[in-house]
């Protein structure tokens, strides 16, 4: 094994910055280089380690086989927690040495999906949730269902495994939540109740509270909703208030229709009450930043949990962390944060898992959990965590996640359906025609569910 | 052999040609074969034959009229402002969900009824507006402010190094920095240059909402990209100007002519083919707007800012209608041939 180490930073001659992917070794040592020249040394390795099964044949079955990991570039805490992880799975068995290369996290899913396309994809690799039924519709994704234990799938959270069509296909160390940061100083000055799990703010109740304190302070914006951020925010942020009101981005029961739910009464109340937060100008439209709590120019901010470090550090006890606001079914969080899945053209099943096994063993959750914050995913795990232990002062987000969580649809329509809906919700924004707006989405999504014959489910749905 | 055979011509041009067609007519060629599929991204199922379907629901447009909202009894139903409602498109045109369904582009009152015009993709025309209508706005601008820009550098001015030098910058800088930036700079509430506007009118909540508004959202991106891409044009303005021979402007001198009548008499014509370059090169440039879009506005408010590219990326490759990212990609492309093809004539004609 330490030969290998060697051979990485061989691998790897640094230095260049810019490029599009990085090598680790073992020791987590970052050392980046072009894809390319990883390629060729790659040759060069193999080589290398034929020179040395010649040469010294006792190290032959120490040697183990290497297994390539792909995963995204993340921040920094969790990228390094990872990196630990599979620095320990290495050392702690000889069957396997799994390799790490990073790719950046921007355009993530473009490279994992050109990969696909190419037959190029690693043995293992992570990837968003909402992305995984597409992938196991396109026939990319190994089911896990025969790779890992029934019990070991069985005691996750919901969001840490990803499904199409009721079979797991990835799998999650760490969840996220969404959660109503506010002060407590701030809430007692306005005379504003805290709200909690026994008695979220309904959405009338907090419309009302903005609309106090705006009356109070005319130029502030007093919610930050994160309404700088398009993409998958909207989706991840917005969906669940659909879902908190009794509407959906789709019918959740054939995943082919959308009609009657993403452009309902329901729906349609929903958009109504985002969009006059920004008409009475209570949040902003185009913020310039996601400072606006911090610095005390918005009372309340509608965002995830991983913001929550930060605000402890800066707030300490004066930080209220308070559920999302209930439309009227109960208030809802969506689930499911970065995955780990295994490709079908994987030669190594065996070592995905082994890995996958290791990844979720209550130590390793709870360990990423305490460098990182996030959300442990299993009960046994939590109760090892700095934090979410039973009174560890993040235990809320663990709640959240088992009370309120509803995964985004586990569909591979999802990107067409996240897509339309971030779509109309934006035009929304900007004073569009609410049921125009909903309506469109739904004709694109039902349109492209057709056009891609349903995605494996027309033949389930009667 | 005949020096002055095409052979050698062939021969040398073969590393380009060949580089040519692999690298843009094959790419070309298979990606107008997919426009006339279904091929998605990532998919398993096999790719059908579909015709023109694509470019059928590319280009469809229709004309409908609105009818009122009627309650039970018959009699108009007005919203709490005391607005008319109309109905809905679903309820007046039900689709079935295996066809692409018509959309409203337009909604207009004419008399005491609504009309709207369709569209069965309506993002697409918007698309091509903007498009246009960027192109026709930052052409002008751009070049006159480029030429300007040149005029001044290349005068016997003191510092015209450091001028040069500072107008050249913004063309080294990434438009991606530069496109944050400038949000940074547009923005409503926090922006310096709504500050500076305020400052100026002495209106200290001035709030001109210039990237989120429908009316100056494009304008907005017109001055950026102008600023970002001015100086290049001015090199080459500069390099045109240094090429026209002096003894001319002494000769106009002479016989009399103002800095006005030498500018157009003597620089202008100089410039012709300078001028001709630059402005197809600028067209084409302008027609592929994307960057700016998918950074500071992501093709809103209400499509007011989405561009043909941006359109196509956002179907192509987000949404994984690949064939129908890539037939908007034909038309594009016909598109920008059909308009440089004009230029190069009407550039040729009037020499």
């Amino acid at each position: 094994m330490a030969f290998f180490a060697i051979d990485c930073k061989r691998i790897c001659p640094g230095g260049n910055p810019g490029v599009r992917t990085g090598c680790y070794s073992p020791e987590g040592e970052i050392v980046t280089s072009p894809i390319r020249a990883s390629r060729r040394l790659r040759l060069l390795t193999s080589a290398l380690g034929g020179w040395l099964f010649f040469a010294t044949p006792t190290l032959l079955y120490a040697q183990p086989v290497t297994v390539d990991l792909w995963r995204h570039e993340s921040a920094d805490a969790e990228l390094v927690a990872n990196l630990a992880a599979i620095e320990r799975f290495n050392q702690q068995q000889d069957s396997w040495f799994v390799r790490v290369e990073t790719l950046p996290q921007g355009s993530y899913t473009e490279s994992i999906t050109a990969a696909a396309l190419a037959g190029q994809l690693p043995c293992i690799f992570d990837a968003d949730q909402p992305v995984i039924p597409n992938f196991a519709w396109s026939g990319h994704l190994m089911p896990l269902d025969q790779l890992l234990p029934g019990n070991l799938l069985n005691q996750l959270l919901p969001g840490a495994t990803g499904e199409y069509k009721g079979t797991p296909y990835s799998v999650g160390q760490f969840d996220v939540a969404l959660a109503l940061f506010a002060l407590r100083s701030e809430l007692e000055k306005f005379g504003i109740r805290q709200a909690s799990m026994e008695a979220p703010y309904s959405h009338r109740e907090l419309m009302e509270i903005l609309q106090q304190i705006k009356a109070d302070q005319p130029g502030s914006f007093p919610i930050d909703i994160n309404s700088r951020f398009d993409g998958e925010w909207i989706s991840y942020g917005y969906g669940p208030w659909l879902q908190s009101g009794g509407a959906d981005l789709i019918d959740r029961i054939s995943m082919t229709r959308a009609d009657g739910v993403l452009n309902s009464e329901a729906a349609a109340g929903v958009a109504l009450w985002y969009q006059s937060l920004f008409e009475q100008r209570l949040a902003e439209r185009q913020p310039v930043d996601d400072q606006a709590f911090t610095q005390g120019r918005a009372l309340l901010h509608y965002t995830g949990s991983w913001y929550a470090q930060q605000y402890a550090d800066r707030f300490g006890d004066d930080l209220v962390i308070m559920p999302p606001p209930d439309f009227g079914q109960g208030p809802v969080v969506g689930s499911g944060s970065w995955h780990w899945a295994v490709s079908s053209s994987c030669d190594y099943p065996d070592a995905a898992s082994d890995f996958l096994s290791f990844l979720l063993s209550d130590t390793e959750i709870a360990a990423m959990s305490d460098a990182t914050g996030m959300i442990p995913v299993t009960g046994s795990a939590a109760s090892l965590t700095r934090r979410y232990h039973a009174e560890g002062d993040w235990r809320i987000f663990y709640d959240y996640v088992r009370a309120y969580a509803v995964p985004r649809p586990e569909t591979p329509a999802y990107p067409k359906i996240s897509a339309a809906f971030e779509k109309a919700m934006l035009d929304i924004k900007f004073g569009r025609n609410i049921q125009q707006a909903l309506d469109i989405a739904v004709d694109s999504i039902e349109y492209d569910i057709h056009r891609n014959r349903g995605y494996g489910f027309f033949e389930e749905s009667p | 052999m005949n020096p002055r055979s095409n052979k050698w011509g062939w021969l040398f041009a073969a590393p380009a040609l060949a580089l040519l067609f692999f690298a843009v007519i094959l790419p070309f060629a298979v990606a107008v074969g997919m426009t006339l599929t279904n091929q998605r991204l990532l998919s398993p199922n096999e790719v059908d034959f579909v015709g023109g379907e694509n470019y059928a629901r590319l280009l469809s447009l229709g004309f409908t009229e609105i009818p009122l909202k009627l309650d039970e009894g018959g009699n108009p139903l007005v919203s709490s402002a005391g607005e008319p409602l109309y109905q809905s498109l679903r309820e007046i045109k039900p689709s079935p969900p295996e066809q692409a369904s018509f959309q409203i582009l337009k909604a207009f009152d004419w008399g005491d009824k609504r009309y709207a015009v369709l569209a069965k993709d309506p993002v697409f025309w918007r698309a091509l507006f903007n498009t246009l209508y960027f192109v026709a706005l930052v052409l002008p601008i751009q070049l006159c402010t480029a030429l300007g820009l040149a005029l001044l550098v290349n005068a016997n001015l003191p510092g015209r190094t450091t001028f040069r030098t500072l107008f050249f910058s913004p063309v080294v800088t990434s438009m991606v920095v530069a496109a944050i930036v400038w949000t940074f700079l547009y923005n409503e509430n926090a922006g310096l240059i709504n500050r500076l506007l305020g400052l100026i009118t002495g209106q200290e909540n001035l709030a001109i909402n210039w990237l989120g508004s429908e009316a100056l959202a494009m304008p907005s991106i017109v001055i950026m990209s102008t600023w970002q891409g001015a100086g290049f044009q001015m090199l080459i303005f500069l390099a045109g100007l240094q090429s026209i021979n002096s003894e001319l402007y002494e000769a106009a001198k002479l016989d009399g002519a103002n800095a006005i009548q030498r500018f157009f008499n003597v620089t202008l014509p100089g410039l012709k083919n300078t001028l001709v370059f630059v402005l197809i090169s600028t067209t084409i440039a302008a027609f592929s707007l994307f960057i700016q879009v998918d950074i500071m506005t992501n093709g809103g408010p209400n499509d007011s800012t989405a561009t043909l590219i941006f359109h196509a990326i956002r179907t192509g490759y987000r949404e994984q209608d690949v064939a129908y990212g890539a037939s908007i990609a034909v038309v594009y492309f016909i598109l920008v041939l059909g308009v440089a093809l004009l230029q190069n004539k009407l550039g040729g004609r009037r020499g």
